[in-house]
């Protein structure tokens, strides 16, 4: 599938989509949203890149083996869940705020850093599952 | 106490790191374990014989009553004594039997294992403690018997035995949970007081029945007798140890020092004379078909343990001390028998007792021993096997049930068994000396002289009685009996109806031993019988419980993905819908329900056309991209009925599902038509009812009364507590985050499998 419209509209959708991914993380605290949705458009990205021009091109280009965001996301996630116990002494997944929000970002708080953990498992679990079929098919 | 149980465990763990210096000649230092523990609990002799229990609690497990307590009474003493004692026979003949074996170290190793797992079964006063302690012994127990690791014979046999005695560990667990639930406590010692009101709770019986399957497991009683005579592939140090001596007498104990907590039922007496009886005279009558030594002195053993369990059965003081008395001359004797029989087998070779005779002339200190292991083992006087017939035969004498048939069956088996005596410790030594066995040389001495030194004990007991009556058959008739009757072991008895029994059983046993020939042909004359045997019966259950597994699985998992499908779909087919039809009412306020928009029958006309192409059209890619279309049509719908965030992740999940499906089909053949009519015509049936059933759910579901107490809570606090306003949002991250950190390492384990399986095929693919 390698055209040339796919392939020249692709390098502009790709960094396109993953701005509007993490816009969909972060806006998912007061509207539709959230880091599983935001993850899922990141992995189609990823994705659309690998149609245009090939899945080797695409795996250089994301440097690491996708499947290592995973076990980031949900070390982040669970950090952001056992936070609250190590430094204020309350119980695990208690939400902690940094005082007033932050433009563009919104507030900040121990939630967010865990929407931010399943955004990066969800990008690992898809493009392993995805890149790992497409290569053996 | 603690102690000398973990002295054996560290032992064997320290073998681990230094075992490449105890297989050469410092090998016979590991003896020194046994023997110090032996000094050690014989130092507690006196206090015992004055009637001291000496008690030791560690704590373990304190919050579940589970801890390290340890009693020390007359019965435990015994036990103790003969497992250390035995043992450090055992460990200095091995020395020389397995001399420059390449494993002796791990040997030795297993050995100390199971000699701390058997002390701290036999010391614990702590049902839980015991019981695990109980499956140390099986453990070790499978080690040794499957010794011989590149035999596949060595290797079944363990196996057996592992299994019937863990299925008896595991019984024996059901059992003490259950004895601990009633009585509230795991404490023997505290059970004790106990006793009537656990005899008159209801799961008594069921307690009972658990702990007499752990106990005829454990001790070989029929119809689980037959893993004994299969242990018997281990190398004979073992044999003697464990299979005689000590583990499997572990069933025995267990009946001991439950008998005055459970005891004193019907059930109880009647149960354990009935198997008792069958088995010690079932296994005697088979010894007369046996040729291989270690076969006759396997099924005399089992025969011996049946007697045991007989008297503990019948539970009276005289029954109890005859017990007692009988457990050190089976020790005495069997363990002798069973190393004589190692000594013949290392150095003749053989141990088919049809092909041994005259070896006393090369083997004349083995051939003294054999014969007083005979002597005692058949109960002539003055040894103490006479001492210990003559209290089994008062027993059953004065029984108040069938004594008369009870004591037949005592001296039936009593004279079977002074033929395997006889057969074990004497035919081998007297009649002609083979050719082939002229060069025969004497072992080293390590090997003779336990045997010899046990026998002699044995003839010194029986001279003097006393030694045993206060040392050991006093304290645990006072362990176990509540109110004692005073009483004395003697050798002589005057002349009474006692002596006459036992006069007969010798004249009946020698006329035995001199008519009866072991011969290969009666051997093969049972073996017909085979069929019908406890053993194969069991073999025969388990292989057909492989095949229905074998069957069942072909049948639920033949590999197609269809297959698996269609049987969820109709599985939950059957299992929702009996739920749903069993009281089935469906009242739906229709003016409840909202106004259907133009909108929606554009989406469900959509919906239904895509459905209707993917099932009739024959492209592959275009089936899945009408999928794709049901998916988003689907969003849609969640879009119309405010429910944004749904929305999304359904149409980011469909896109990535048909992109998956393209990956996946693209490089396949072109459409086949796979299944024929039959087939998709079943497929649309069954899809249709599924659908339909799904539907009826939903509508049942709309007409249950509505409970927002939930939502409501969530609309409420998600802005206070959370600082968020999208609730959904809210709910996965805050409120219910811990799910879904679960979901996403759910979703790793899925991302891993996927990756596993197909890199690990392409991997296998590379190397051709």
């Amino acid at each position: 599938m390698k055209t040339l419209i796919l392939r020249s509209a692709s390098s502009y959708l790709l960094p396109v989509l993953l701005i509007f991914s993490v816009f969909i993380l972060l806006r998912g605290h007061y509207l539709p949203g959230g880091g599983f949705v935001g993850g899922l458009v990141a992995a189609i990205a990823f994705v659309l890149d690998a149609f245009a021009n090939g899945l080797k091109k695409t795996k250089i280009l994301i440097k690491i083996h996708p499947g290592f965001l995973m076990p980031l996301g949900l070390l982040v996630a669970f950090l952001s869940g056992i936070s609250p116990m190590i430094i204020a002494d309350m119980p695990i997944m208690t939400g902690l705020w940094a005082g007033h929000p932050i433009p563009v970002i919104g507030a900040i708080g121990t939630p967010l850093f865990f929407d931010i953990g399943v955004y990066l498992v969800v990008i690992g679990a898809s493009l392993t599952i995805i890149f790992t079929i497409s290569e053996s098919a | 106490m603690l102690e000398a149980v973990l002295l054996g465990f560290l032992f064997s763990i320290f073998l681990v790191f230094a075992g490449r210096y105890f297989r050469g000649k410092l090998a016979v230092l590991s003896a020194l374990i046994p023997i110090s523990l032996f000094v050690y609990f014989a130092s507690f002799i006196n206090e015992v014989a004055q009637g001291k229990v000496i008690l030791e609690s560690v704590e373990w497990i304190p919050s579940f009553g589970v801890n390290l307590s340890f009693t020390l009474d007359g019965l435990s003493l015994l036990f103790a004594l003969m497992i250390t004692g035995v043992g450090s026979l055992v460990f200095l003949y091995t020395a020389a039997y397995l001399k420059n074996h390449k494993y002796l170290d791990r040997f030795y190793g297993y050995l100390s294992l199971f000699m701390s797992a058997m002390l701290g079964l036999v010391l614990s006063d702590n049902l839980m403690s015991m019981f695990i302690f109980w499956e140390l012994t099986s453990i070790s127990s499978f080690y040794l018997i499957g010794f011989n690791n590149d035999k596949a014979d060595s290797r079944k046999s363990a196996l057996t035995a592992l299994g019937i005695t863990g299925i008896g560990g595991l019984l024996f667990l059901g059992g003490a949970v259950l004895l601990g639930d009633v009585a509230g406590t795991y404490r023997i010692s505290e059970m004790l007081g106990m006793s009537d009101s656990i005899l008159k709770s209801p799961e008594y019986i069921l307690i009972v029945i658990l702990i007499f399957a752990a106990a005829f497991t454990k001790s070989a009683q029929f119809p689980f007798h037959f893993w004994l005579p299969g242990a018997m592939k281990a190398p004979t140090p073992v044999s003697t140890y464990l299979h005689s001596a000590t583990m499997v007498k572990a069933g025995v104990y267990l009946l001991f020092r439950m008998s005055p907590v459970l005891g004193g039922s019907d059930f109880w007496h009647h149960t354990l004379i009935i198997f008792g009886a069958i088995t010690m005279l079932y296994s005697a009558i088979h010894i007369i078909f046996r040729t291989d030594l270690k076969g006759i002195l396997a099924y005399s053993t089992i025969s011996a343990l049946g007697i045991l369990v007989f008297l503990i059965g019948i539970g009276t003081q005289a029954a109890l001390i005859a017990a007692s008395v009988f457990i050190i001359v089976h020790a005495l004797y069997k363990a002798s028998l069973f190393l004589i029989t190692g000594i013949i087998d290392h150095e003749t070779g053989t141990r088919d007792i049809t092909q041994l005779s005259g070896l006393k002339k090369v083997l004349m200190p083995v051939a003294i021993a054999g014969f007083i292991a005979a002597l005692i083992s058949g109960g002539v006087p003055p040894s103490l096997g006479f001492v210990g017939k003559d209290l089994i035969y008062e027993a059953t004498l004065h029984f108040e049930n069938n004594a008369i048939l009870l004591t037949v069956i005592a001296i039936a088996t009593n004279i079977l068994l002074f033929y395997a005596g006889f057969v074990a410790g004497v035919k081998p030594f007297f009649g002609k000396l083979p050719d082939k066995f002229e060069k025969v040389h004497m072992p080293s001495p390590l090997m003779w002289i336990p045997p010899l030194l046990m026998t002699v004990g044995g003839l010194i007991f029986g001279i003097f009685p006393g030694l045993i009556e206060t040392t050991f058959a006093k304290p645990i008739v006072n362990a176990l009996v509540t109110d004692t009757e005073d009483f004395h072991l003697k050798l002589w008895h005057g002349f009474n109806t006692i002596l006459a029994l036992s006069a007969t059983t010798l004249v009946l046993g020698t006329i035995l031993y001199f008519t009866i020939k072991p011969k290969h042909k009666l051997e093969q004359a049972i073996s017909k019988l085979d069929r019908i045997a406890p053993k194969n019966l069991l073999f025969k259950l388990s292989n057909g419980f492989v095949d229905f597994s074998s069957l069942w699985t072909s049948v639920f998992q033949n590999g197609y993905l269809r297959h698996y499908l269609s049987l969820i779909v109709a599985f939950l087919i059957i299992a929702v819908g009996f739920l749903l039809f069993k009281d089935f009412s469906l009242n739906i306020d229709l003016r409840s329900l909202s106004r259907v928009t133009i909108y929606e029958i554009s989406i469900l006309t959509m919906l239904l056309c895509s459905v209707l192409y993917t099932v009739f059209t024959k492209s592959r890619l275009a089936a899945v991209a009408s999928m794709g279309v049901v998916g988003l049509s689907f969003s849609l719908l969640f879009l119309f009925y405010s429910a944004p965030d749904l929305a999304m992740t359904q149409f980011s999940v469909d896109t990535l599902t048909v992109i998956l499906f393209v990956l996946v089909l693209y490089k396949l053949p072109k459409y086949l038509n796979l299944s024929d009519n039959k087939v998709r015509i079943k497929h649309g049936i069954l899809s249709l009812v599924f659908g339909s059933m799904i539907t009826l759910l939903i509508l049942r579901v709309l007409s249950e009364p509505k409970n927002t107490e939930i939502s409501e809570y969530y609309a409420e606090n998600a802005y206070t507590l959370a600082h968020g306003k999208n609730i959904v949002n809210v709910i996965l991250v805050d409120f219910r985050g811990i799910d879904t950190m679960i979901e996403i390492s759910v979703l790793i384990v899925a991302a891993l499998g996927v990756f596993g399986l197909l890199k690990l095929r392409l991997k296998s693919k590379d190397k051709k």
